[in-house]
């Protein structure tokens, strides 16, 4: 059976990707900094599903160590997707630019590093999926939270690019904007219920994206149309608004 | 936030807390009172409505199966849907599931549940082995049939005011097929609806739709739904894929017309006196789930379930009772489920008894509640009793009057010095 990379693996979003995955057949690979904090969501879908699951140490900012990170998976994944997302205070990342910086290489550098020796693997088998899960925060930069904003920016340009390179090897890629989501990382803001997805949904999504070849996913899909009107407001406005 | 259960009354203003770890849950409790366990959010009155709600949902690992005697192991917020989900396929199901299974474990086991097998397999608790239970003073204990059973007794239909359910352990039961053989039977009125549950007992599962507008010689006339998992080793147990009611309808659009046509249509739509198909597991057990927050259909001010059970002798009489009462009142119900219950289980606030349980949805509006006060007194006079898992405004005289052990349940929570720490809108109410 084949193997999904997922890389981030500790989020809530990327455990219910990593159900999902599970569920419709896939064995996993589970990459986190603490490969400990992975055993229970191991256990978890071994108990549910019965697929075989590994877990590995993987510091998505020590890019040093991403090289052999990936020659040491046992099989060669037939997909990879990356999860990591770190998003600050935004007010730390003004003044303390070591906040800002690993804000920067968790969200992007990292992703690129990693990605990078993973789309090469890919080009070289002509097969494979990447699955980046960027931000509707890259879209549009806004104070509120434009230094995540900005390296979500950078990682979707990232994954277009990428797309268009691999797009010949029948490598596809896609790219994740999810809106707000209920997770650990917002359990303290409180979110309009109609906007918000649950991780489980984002994970049916992504799957359902996946499978379809998609190239752009907004979740939930109405984000699509809030973040077109976002883009289309005029900077002389948008300069002075609070959203 | 606003919190408030299915039926969106009543509402109520309640800080939600997070928890990570069990140390970290252990400090939330010893730090607060009034609080309770809130898990997906079904039970549809204010038995799960806190100042403080302690957020269960989240708290869903798997953590061991063993395949040779079938006990699953799972965190307090799994829901039955993943359980299902997860071992439908390899041929093992809950062994008391009821009509929905968007319900935490956590939440099964404190309000007890039943289902359409209640008459031959009891309530939630028969499959449950043990479960861990925090206690007011931070400490974990196993409570089970041999370890603490006193808690385990009250704990079992508890409404969680014994504590935070963290894990359970469930005896999960072999099936052959993930579909359900389903016969239909039409009866006329009420007398011919006892003797078809009468007749079909020794089925598994069963359950009747009234039709609780019909009036006169047609009064509880039913559609009585019974049926068994198939013997075919099928096992393509798949999701469908849901509707969703994505705001309240306006008030008025449930109204006495639209309920009477609903209830003429269901029950004419069914033309045998007897039918038999194959159906899925999701459509035999929960029809409902398929509808995404059908609760909103109701409108922003909400409904209210009125389920009672009365004894077996009495069941008739009383029930005859009750439905002219309801059709004389011109309310009618969308959904008026009728169901043969067996034997009383020890837990000490347990819902079930041997006899039979009517369940009626209301919307709410001027009116209800006489009505509804006039039904308590009919139910008290029979010797029955209301569910608490889906009560919203019954008053303590009739709540006692109904469990018979609910001083020995105050009696337990301030033996354990529960009764601040865990508390809920229904508790003080009912000055449980």
């Amino acid at each position: 059976m084949k193997y999904v990379l997922i890389v981030g693996a500790k989020s809530d979003m990327a455990k219910a990707i990593a159900r999902e995955y599970a569920k419709q057949g896939f064995n996993l690979y589970l990459a986190a900094r603490n490969v400990n904090e992975l055993e229970p969501i191991s256990n978890d879908i071994t108990t549910r599903f019965q697929r075989v699951v590994q877990c590995f140490e993987l510091d998505l900012t020590d890019f040093d160590s991403h090289e052999s990170f990936y020659n040491s998976l046992p099989e060669k994944p037939a997909g990879v997707i990356t999860a990591v997302g770190y998003m600050g205070e935004q007010k730390n990342s003004e003044v303390d630019f070591e906040e800002c910086h690993q804000v920067i290489d968790s969200n992007y550098t990292g992703n690129v590093c990693l990605l990078n020796i993973i789309a090469n693997d890919f080009e070289a088998r002509r097969e494979g999926f990447i699955v980046g899960i960027s931000s509707v925060a890259g879209d549009r930069g806004r104070k509120a939270n434009y230094i995540y904003g900005s390296a979500k920016a950078a990682f979707t340009a990232y994954l277009s690019g990428l797309r268009n390179r691999l797009y010949d090897t029948g490598v596809q890629v896609l790219t994740v904007k999810p809106g707000f989501v209920a997770t650990k990382m917002t359990e303290n803001m409180d979110l309009p219920e109609n906007l918000t997805a649950q991780p489980e949904q984002v994970a049916a999504d992504v799957f359902s994206a996946q499978q379809k070849g998609k190239d752009i996913l907004y979740t939930k899909w109405v984000w699509r149309y809030i973040m077109l009107i976002i883009k289309n407001i005029p900077e002389f406005i948008f300069k002075r608004l609070s959203i | 936030m606003k919190l408030s259960g299915w039926g969106n009354y009543p509402q109520i203003e309640s800080t939600q807390y997070n928890f990570s770890s069990e140390e970290q849950l252990c400090q939330i409790v010893e730090e607060h009172q009034s609080m309770a366990a809130f898990g997906n959010g079904r039970s549809y009155g204010d038995s799960a409505l806190a100042k403080n709600s302690i957020v269960m949902k989240n708290h869903n690992y798997f953590l061991q199966f063993d395949e040779r005697n079938g006990v699953l192991e799972v965190e307090a917020g799994v829901l039955l849907a993943e359980i299902i989900e997860a071992f439908a396929p390899r041929g093992w199901f809950p062994k008391v599931v009821p009509g929905t299974k968007l319900i935490t474990v956590g939440g099964a086991i404190a309000s007890d549940v039943h289902g359409k097998n209640h008459h031959v397999s009891g309530c939630f608790s028969e499959s449950v082995i043990s479960f861990q239970l925090l206690l007011a003073d931070g400490s974990i204990v196993e409570c089970s049939r041999d370890e603490n059973k006193p808690l385990f007794l009250a704990s079992c239909g508890g409404m969680g005011l014994t504590g935070v359910i963290l894990r359970a352990k469930l005896k999960l039961k072999k099936i052959k097929s993930n579909a359900i053989v389903q016969t239909t039977i039409k009866t006329e009125n009420l007398k011919e609806t006892f003797e078809a549950f009468e007749r079909y007992k020794s089925q598994p599962y069963s359950v009747a739709w009234i039709d609780c507008l019909a009036k006169g010689s047609s009064i509880g006339r039913c559609l009585l739904n019974f049926g068994d998992f198939a013997q075919d080793q099928k096992f393509d147990f798949v999701q469908k894929k849901k509707l969703n009611i994505p705001f309240n309808f306006p008030s008025f659009a449930l109204n006495n017309l639209s309920v009477k046509a609903f209830n003429w249509l269901y029950y004419h739509k069914v033309l045998n006196k007897k039918s038999t198909k194959k159906v899925s597991i999701d459509s035999f057990f929960f029809p409902l789930d398929a509808i995404d927050n059908w609760n909103r259909i109701y409108g922003k001010n909400g409904f209210t379930q009125y389920q009672f059970i009365l004894p077996l002798a009495e069941s008739y009489k009383g029930l005859e009772e009750v439905l002219s009462a309801i059709a004389e009142s011109g309310k009618g119900s969308f959904l008026a489920v009728l169901k043969l219950y067996g034997k009383e289980n020890d837990n000490l606030l347990s819902f079930p008894m041997e006899g039979y349980s009517l369940a009626l949805d209301f919307k709410m509006e001027p009116g209800l509640m006489p009505l509804l006060e006039k039904l308590d007194q009919i139910v008290i006079k029979y010797g029955g009793r209301i569910y608490l898992a889906k009560d919203s405004r019954m008053s303590q005289s009739t709540f006692e009057s109904g469990y018979p052990k609910a001083e020995e349940f105050r009696a337990l929570r301030k033996s354990y010095k529960l009764t601040d720490k865990f508390s809920t809108l229904q508790s003080q109410r009912l000055g449980i």
